[in-house]
């Protein structure tokens, strides 16, 4: 029972076991910001090839735990480890694993989309020749591959977070982390973008891991992860959640899951 | 991290940065200019009325033009350490130094990388400097300009681990800019930039102090001794100091803190 927030969290805890199949295991990881409890006691493991979102209210505490994982804020109280390597004490190979596209749209705006993957390609320390490769094949995929020329700043919205994406798996990582991804996208692109995810989880075995607010950016088939005032309040497959909250859809037992319930009056 | 990942990586930090100074030809004319109004126009001014003895490096009485040039290439470098610094603070609200620091590559390596490629802009702006210098008629004694490589590119460093420093403890892109007037000015001014000092503490002791605890003095008399192929041992360790010092309070500033506010000051 998580004392906090008083609901229950029944999900086992992973064991030592369940790490070498896992690429990103989180144990009892908080951090506070000052005296704000940001997160509590979190704790989760992800499964290989396939899509986990993470569902929780704006506050919720996902770019906290975003910011946790990728090493841009650092938390005594917990563990994190990514394809096996612990964050604190293998920073360098933990990193290597993980592919970000962080919530804000990071990329420089007056390089080109070539020279934005090339420059991310050599700071994980790929090759000239690998880049190149690399690049020319993820433009494609993305649909892009007639704009590697195109300064970042004449793309549209939809079409930077496309060349996000594609950075962020330059070097094959083991996990992909998006956070909010779909922020300011149309409904065009925001579809292309969750089964471009869905695509790469069963093609490639990525472990993909989605922050979101949106219920209707989980599918049926996703496993799922709600958080909600920096808690676990509900994990599994998407139609456990739903069940076990006592609702008929996700959007039901989402608003259950994250509304408090009201003080009774005397 | 492997060699070869690391050279990488600072290559590709170093051709990001000199292809945004290439793109940003504004700045690199602005870098220019400041300078040479200084040596055009201010120095032209003083060279009449001012009158300087023979002081260390110099073996015999010089021009003010002379003279004031050691400084302006400080000037140069304390500008683009401070740019250097503005540009990260942008990138750390654009949110590409994100991408940056969560790179499999350890934090104190990017910063330096960060550094030593704003160093090599600044360097490419004093040479230039130097040039159109000697074209206006003050020209460097050109054994100097060698010798003086290493040690621009240590008051580069030391510049812009102070510049880098305040970047860390800045949270807003205009407060920085702020931050910089109320830094540079003063840094320039209370320093042996424009005046040697004993021409300072005739004017005022107070003063003279002050610009004898301003490591930009210290920046400057490196690059004047150098020029003319004396060693400045004092000024060499003051300004080794201030890289030390400053590198390392900024490195403290852009790590992640452990359960508090500030690890927010790293990634912002």
């Amino acid at each position: 029972m998580d004392a906090k927030s008083g609901r229950e969290d029944t999900a086992p805890r992973p064991t030592a076991d369940d790490r070498a199949q896992q690429p990103l295991v989180v144990e009892g990881l908080s951090y506070a910001y000052g005296k704000r409890q940001a997160l509590s006691e979190v704790s989760f493991s992800l499964t290989p090839g396939r899509v986990t979102a993470l569902l929780g209210p704006n506050g919720a505490g996902k770019t906290t735990l975003f910011s946790l994982i990728t090493g841009l804020f650092d938390s005594r109280r917990g563990e994190i480890e990514i394809a096996g390597y612990k964050l604190r004490s293998n920073r360098s190979k933990a990193l290597s694993q993980l592919g970000i596209v962080f919530q804000a749209q990071t990329l420089d705006l007056d390089l080109t989309v070539d020279q934005n993957l090339r420059y991310f390609a050599a700071l994980r320390g790929l090759s000239r020749t690998a880049a190149r490769e690399r690049t020319a094949i993820l433009l494609d995929r993305i649909g892009l591959a007639g704009h590697a020329r195109t300064k970042v700043r004449n793309l549209s919205g939809g079409e930077r977070r496309r060349v996000e994406v594609a950075r962020a798996l330059i070097d094959r990582p083991a996990v992909l982390l998006l956070d909010e991804p779909s922020t300011g996208l149309d409904i065009a692109t925001r579809r292309w973008l969750i089964e471009h995810l869905h695509h790469l989880a069963e093609r490639e075995g990525i472990c993909v891991f989605l922050a979101t607010h949106l219920v209707d950016e989980v599918a049926p088939e996703d496993d799922l992860i709600v958080l909600d005032e920096g808690a676990i309040v509900a994990r599994g497959k998407v139609d456990d959640v739903v069940r076990n909250a006592g609702a008929t859809t996700l959007d039901e037992a989402f608003t259950r899951l994250t509304t408090k319930p009201k003080e009774q009056s005397p | 991290m492997t060699v070869s990942h690391a050279s990488r990586a600072l290559l590709a930090i170093l051709a990001r940065e000199l292809l945004r100074f290439v793109q940003q030809r504004g700045r690199f004319f602005a870098a220019l200019v400041r300078p040479l109004i200084w040596l055009l126009v201010f120095a032209a001014g003083f060279r009449a009325s001012l009158g300087l003895s023979i002081i260390p490096p110099y073996e015999t009485y010089i021009a003010y033009d002379v003279y004031v040039i050691p400084g302006l290439i400080g000037m140069i470098q304390l500008f683009s350490g401070m740019q250097n610094s503005l540009s990260m603070v942008y990138d750390r609200e654009m949110g590409s130094m994100r991408v940056l620091l969560s790179t499999p590559l350890p934090r104190g390596f990017l910063l330096i990388a960060r550094m030593f490629s704003g160093t090599v802009v600044s360097i490419i702006q004093v040479y230039a400097f130097i040039l159109l210098a000697a074209l206006f008629g003050t020209p460097l004694p050109w054994s100097g300009l060698l010798p003086l490589l290493p040690v621009l590119v240590l008051t580069g460093m030391a510049l812009s681990a102070l510049g880098m420093f305040l970047s860390s403890r800045v949270k807003q892109l205009e407060n920085f800019a702020g931050v910089m007037n109320f830094l540079i000015f003063p840094m320039f001014f209370l320093s042996t930039a424009l005046y040697p000092l004993w021409r300072i503490r005739e004017g005022s002791v107070t003063l003279y102090h002050l610009c004898q605890y301003n490591p930009f003095t210290y920046v400057v008399e490196l690059i004047r001794f150098t020029i003319y192929g004396q060693p400045n041992l004092p000024a060499l360790g003051i300004v080794t100091a201030t890289l030390v010092v400053f590198g390392a309070a900024a490195l403290i500033g852009y790590t992640p803190a452990r359960g508090g506010p500030t690890a927010g000051r790293a990634a912002a």
